[in-house]
């Protein structure tokens, strides 16, 4: 029996040719900017999951660079140092999708594999795992409609005005609106994906607003601010669609408590750095991976509201770190 | 002429002295694609330098480099790829902007640091209106060009070593740099003896524009598309490479050799830290240390020189 256990163990051991073949291949990661919250959790996330992986004999080394400027070109110049000291694997979250293509295209001739991930890069010999930003706006309307079937007003938040990412969300949420015609937007203002902005622009705009405001569609750090705007104005509170931030999360446990308060919250992972780490292994070690790989969203229902609130540190983002296994199956899915 | 080359001795000395480091930490540099790497992102800086320098020659500063060079880029990604000849038309156009900035710094007595800053937003302005995303594609003979594999020698080697035989010629030799150099010196004496100081301003800033055409056209070729902030951190560089090379700022006191190897030096000062892996918390900061200390060495040398 145990002999037979050991051989099982062997057989599954060559099994996942992962671990022996990439044992020696050193990859590295190139962040433009490390500024914000969701940028650290993104570089802890790295450095937990990488130095777990270097640590079992995955790869030999992961460090991570960040530059010191948030700039193109400074990006550049250190992807072509990365080339430079013979790195296997390039990971990249670029501060330009255009601009490092040229210092890319050197990394792959030069035949070191480049994952890009949340700012990706349009150089095609490059992998790419990218948001779905209109299906993170569509699925929040999806989400309503099955609250409320009968549908209602809704009131928009949007990001930051001219930022691709914005124009994106919104886009998803107009088509979303359109699949669910039982809903229609009655205002939409500019939040910024900060609370105090989204507070403001809020309170402002709910005066000239019929009374019925079912639910309130959002783009990530505004949620809360929305909240507080409606307390204020003494107005019945919608069902406003979280973004994931420590601040919205508490806020809603506060309510789920005192009202049994009701809503979800979808953002992506800062953990996604630890996906693109993944995927570049993937690559090293041989196996077929489409280019173009869409990033999962990280959502937070009502029954995991607790275990993602206690996980997340206060003023920050709710993040969940990709194993390979994960990473296999983003890889599969988007295969198909 | 002793008194330039001791100019020129440190500068030269401090990029040895990082290249040697460099090379010693990571000894792949030392061939032909590792230098091409280290190297061919700091033609477009040492073009900008060059730019930088031309305006610094005239006791001016210009701190639009930067967005200049991005506005270049974006047109030599857009209309010089589509369509050569307006391409073309703009960056003529552009060009004869700067000189005609030079010329109304002077007639109206302007301060160059705020004409330049205005101006700054002009250019990127423009660049987010002509390319609002990032995008566009180089010009197929720009890349051909960058990334040319002649034998021997890298690109990015030969061409600072052009750019620093040019800027040479243009500057420390002909009678144009001659007299450009006195109007940075003592701009009354030279309208005294009856040349036209705003036309000579105008040149040296349409020869700034030329310079910072090329930068941009050199920056997309390498990049191969571009992006309206690509260039931001010129305008810095520029202004440190100048001085790192041996340039004053009183004005009349520049050199092109200089300010190439200056340029270069800041570019190998980025690698040499990522190579130490130095956290990024600290690489600006160390970055500003190589330049005080560099500068502070020169002002040691140039004190014993005096006496």
């Amino acid at each position: 029996m145990m002999t037979r256990l050991m051989t099982a163990t062997a057989v599954l051991a060559l099994a996942t040719p992962a671990l022996a073949d990439t044992a020696e291949r050193r990859i590295a990661l190139s962040n433009n900017y490390a500024g914000n919250s969701w940028r650290q959790a993104m570089l802890e996330s790295w450095e937990k999951v990488t130095g777990q992986a270097v640590a079992d004999g995955v790869v030999a080394e992961a460090p991570a660079f960040t530059t010191a400027e948030n700039q193109a070109t400074e990006q550049a110049a250190q992807i072509q140092n990365m080339i430079l000291e013979g790195y296997d694997a390039i990971v990249v979250n670029a501060a330009s999708p255009t601009a490092l293509n040229g210092a890319v295209k050197e990394a792959c001739d030069a035949g070191i594999v480049v994952v890009s991930f949340d700012g990706i890069v349009t150089e095609p010999c490059a992998y790419r795992i990218a948001v779905d930003f209109q299906e993170m706006g569509r699925k929040q309307v999806e989400y309503l409609s099955g609250r409320l079937p009968e549908g209602g007003n809704l009131l928009e938040i949007r990001g930051l005005a001219g930022v691709f990412v914005d124009d994106e969300i919104s886009a998803g949420i107009h088509a979303g609106v359109e699949q669910f015609p039982q809903f229609s937007i009655a205002g939409s203002v500019h939040g910024d994906w900060a609370q105090d902005v989204a507070q403001r622009a809020v309170a402002g705009i709910l005066p000239s607003l019929p009374d019925d405001i079912v639910g309130v569609v959002t783009q990530g750090g505004d949620g809360y601010g929305a909240a507080q705007a409606f307390a204020a104005a003494g107005r019945e509170m919608p069902i406003i669609v979280m973004g994931n931030r420590q601040d919205e999360l508490l806020w809603w446990k506060e309510q789920r408590d005192a009202s049994g308060y009701e809503t979800m919250s979808v953002s992506i992972a800062p953990g996604v750095s630890t996906l693109a780490f993944w995927v570049a292994q993937q690559v090293l070690d041989g196996q077929t991976v489409p280019q173009d790989l869409i990033v999962p969203f990280l959502e937070i229902q009502q029954d995991g509201l607790d275990a993602a609130l206690e996980a997340t540190p206060e003023g920050g983002v709710a993040n969940v770190e990709y194993s390979l296994e994960d990473a296999q199956a983003v890889i599969a899915g988007a295969s198909n | 002429m002793r008194r330039m080359d001791l100019r020129l001795l440190l500068p030269t000395l401090s990029l040895l002295l990082l290249l040697g480091a460099v090379f010693w930490m990571q000894p792949r540099a030392m061939s032909y694609t590792g230098l091409n790497l280290l190297f061919n992102l700091s033609v477009p800086i040492a073009l900008a330098t060059i730019a930088q320098m031309l305006v610094i020659m005239v006791d001016d500063i210009d701190l639009s480099i930067g967005t200049f060079v991005g506005f270049c880029a974006c047109v030599t990604a857009t209309f010089l790829h589509d369509t050569p000849l307006l391409g073309v038309l703009i960056l003529g156009a552009a060009v004869a902007a700067y000189a005609a900035l030079g010329a109304l710094i002077e007639l109206r007595g302007l301060p160059a640091i705020v004409v330049t800053l205005g101006m700054s937003f002009v250019w990127s302005g423009l660049a987010v209106l002509m390319l609002p995303a990032p995008g566009g594609s180089s010009p197929a003979w720009i890349t051909a060009l960058m990334k040319a594999r002649p034998p021997l020698v890298p690109m990015a080697i030969i061409a600072c070593v052009v750019l620093a035989v040019v800027g040479h010629l243009l500057v420390t030799r002909s009678s144009l740099g001659t007299l450009l150099r006195a109007v940075g010196g003592n701009a009354r004496s030279v309208s005294r003896v009856g040349w036209s100081v705003v036309r000579l301003k105008a040149t040296a800033y349409g020869l700034a524009g030329v310079f910072g055409v090329l930068s941009g056209m050199a920056l997309v070729g390498l990049t191969t598309s571009a992006d309206a902030n690509i260039a931001l951190r010129y305008t810095l560089l520029s202004i440190a490479g100048v001085i790192l090379g041996g340039g004053e700022f009183t004005g009349g006191r520049v050199s092109p050799v200089g300010a190439v190897i200056g340029a270069l030096t800041l570019t190998l000062a980025g690698s040499f830290l990522t190579f130490i892996r130095l956290s990024p918390d600290w690489q600006i900061g160390a970055q500003g240390v190589i330049l005080i200390v560099v500068l502070a060495a020169r002002l040691l040398v140039r004190r014993r020189a005096v006496r």
